[in-house]
């Protein structure tokens, strides 16, 4: 972290935004926001901006800022799984791949391979098509994108590593392939694993965000950014708050892993060490 | 020498199709995992209404009685014989449909390359001129919106501010396509051509930025200032000229983005594209008409795959001789 401080001053601007909007979503998990998200209120609809509704209120009267909220939990909670699940599964993969070669990293590959053919987006809204649909499965469908890039971005540094001298030496010691691999390449691709990672949050913000906006997201009335945006299409003119407090919050998440992720790639990346 | 570049090629179109059949194969077993089949999607509802006989008759006629190794192999030999299936809300033959989508989202992908090249080319050499200064701070700045900012949204702001202020919405008529009444397919796929092109030109400046900083920190570049090599024709002749290799393979890598952002922007301007295709059938729950059009999309992204490969043969004679 000091040396995120040091090096990267945009990264440390990440984690600022990061903690305020987690300290939003955290709100909405611990029940503390000042509107039910879901909850209808015709009378007081297309109210702007105020005190009582900090960015207004919709279409049924609901209060915006809670929606936004709410939002933002169930963006970060399906990014988080979804990322979660494409680390363990593929650096796993990657680690099998490239440290027992022949038959495992042939089959992994070609499934890799096949992953690859299919435009990202695609492949994750043909999933969320067939799946029945909830924050569980909309993140098992963008975590199947993630898991062939944690593949292919570990399989060549443990290529690499397993000729190193030090894990030769572990085999001559008699350890076990897995004890080596988790002892002894694994701590050695943590940095490549930890980049990806908030790289890859990012994009898994930006597609949960599609798919609700395509209407393959979370299923309605749950709140989420995307579908927010795709309600306030035809209200832009009448409440443009509507479009406006979600479509920041949206661009503000990814704007914050974004940054975060570069300024990591800064300091993690020994090819980047002395640079800039 | 040729004999190893034969067999690499040769082994390169062997994966390649092994990865096809793969990609069958998961489309095949993706669709097959849905409840409902072809008799309840053209049926709906009424379906539960059908006596075991005639049940039993439509699933002999769609074949839905074979084991699903034929019935993949039916499907695949189908595909081969150009026989895509039928969607069965429009009568029309998914070949017919994608024969009329695909060229659209050509069009569509070969503006937005333009644009992000116009876009991302020029501002990454703008960073790269004066790093760390505003001009590059600039440069970032654009690159971090584009990659932050969601097509989607974008798009739907982009088209609310020139419907309502400019009264420029030409994506409200008709689609026109570009041998019908080329000056309307222009201005309709204008802006989502830039909405694509603004989301690829991001890694495309940021790529050209690294790039020209690299080429530039070379002896040969030093040696043709002090030649007396006209600065402007020094940085678009040797500078950029080297610096081609990261940038084509980078504009070659966002096909993929392409090819899912259509999805997104197609639907929102109403662009009869391959990805609007796929998300009706989705949407419509046309099986058919999804799972031959996905085995297209991956088809041509795969080639397009390739294609860049081998374009970054010729331009670098490099990677050419190694």
């Amino acid at each position: 972290m000091t040396a995120l401080l040091r090096r990267s001053p945009a990264g440390v601007a990440g984690v600022v935004i990061l903690v305020l909007l987690a300290a939003v979503a955290a709100l909405s998990y611990a029940g503390l926001l000042p509107y039910d998200p879901i909850a209808q209120h015709p009378p007081s609809r297309f109210r702007g901006p105020s005190g009582e509704h900090l960015f207004g209120t919709d279409q049924f009267g609901r209060d915006v800022f809670s929606r936004v909220a709410a939002g933002v939990g169930n963006s970060a909670f399906v990014a988080v799984v979804a990322v979660a699940f494409a680390t363990v599964v593929g650096t796993l993969g990657g680690l099998v791949s490239g440290f027992y070669r022949g038959v495992a990293d042939g089959a992994i590959g070609g499934v890799t391979n096949v992953l690859f053919a299919f435009p990202p987006l695609l492949l994750a809204l043909s999933l969320a098509s067939v799946l029945d649909r909830n924050r569980f499965t909309i993140a098992v469908a963008i975590a199947i994108v993630y898991v062939p890039i944690f593949i292919r971005v570990t399989r060549g540094p443990v290529l690499s590593l397993r000729e190193i001298e030090y894990v030769k030496a572990a085999v001559s010691t008699g350890l076990s392939r897995w004890q080596i691999m988790l002892r002894h390449v694994l701590p050695n691709i943590t940095s490549i694993v930890v980049v990806q990672v908030a790289l890859s949050l990012s994009w898994a913000v930006l597609t949960e965000a599609s798919l609700s906006f395509l209407g393959l997201g979370t299923p309605p009335p749950a709140p989420s950014l995307g579908s927010m945006i795709f309600e306030a299409r035809s209200l832009v003119f009448i409440a443009p708050w509507t479009l406006l407090a979600p479509g920041a919050v949206v661009v503000l998440l990814v704007v914050g892993l974004n940054l975060l992720g570069d300024g990591l790639r800064d300091t993690l990346d020994p090819r980047n060490r002395g640079k800039r | 020498m040729r004999r190893i570049a034969g067999n690499r090629a040769a082994r390169r179109v062997a994966s390649t199709l092994g990865t096809l059949f793969g990609v069958a194969v998961f489309v095949f077993v993706m669709l097959r995992a849905i409840p409902g089949n072809q008799i309840t999607a053209g049926l709906g509802t009424e379906a539960a209404a059908l006596t075991p006989a005639q049940k039993q008759a439509l699933e002999q006629y769609y074949g839905l009685d074979q084991p699903l190794v034929t019935q993949f192999f039916a499907w695949l030999g189908n595909m081969f014989t150009g026989n895509f299936g039928y969607s069965a809300r429009s009568q029309q033959s998914v070949l017919d449909l994608t024969l009329h989508a695909l060229p659209v989202t050509f069009e569509l992908a070969v503006f937005s390359i333009v644009l992000a090249l116009l876009i991302g080319v020029p501002l990454g050499m703008l960073s790269a001129s004066r790093a760390n200064a505003p001009r590059d701070a600039f440069g970032q700045v654009v690159s971090l919106a584009g990659l932050s900012i969601p097509a989607f949204l974008l798009a739907t702001t982009l088209l609310s501010i020139f419907a309502a202020s400019f009264g420029f919405n030409p994506n409200g008529q008709g689609f026109a396509t570009l041998i019908e009444n080329p000056l309307l397919n222009l201005q309709q796929m204008f802006l989502p051509a830039l909405v694509l092109g603004f989301g690829i030109a991001a890694p495309i400046l940021r790529t050209t930025r690294t790039a020209v900083l690299e080429v530039r920190s070379h002896d040969f570049v030093r040696t043709a200032r002090a030649k007396g090599v006209p600065e402007r024709r020094l940085q678009v002749r040797h500078v950029l000229g080297n610096a081609l290799v990261p940038i084509v393979t980078m504009t070659g890598l966002q096909f993929g983005y392409l090819l899912g952002g259509a999805v997104v922007v197609e639907q929102v301007f109403s662009v009869p594209g391959i990805g609007r295709q796929v998300l009706l059938g989705i949407q419509q729950k046309e099986y058919a008409v999804v799972q031959s059009t996905v085995l297209v999309i991956a088809l041509a992204f795969v080639v397009v795959n390739l294609l860049t490969d081998a374009l970054y043969r010729i331009i670098d004679p490099r990677v050419r001789a190694s």
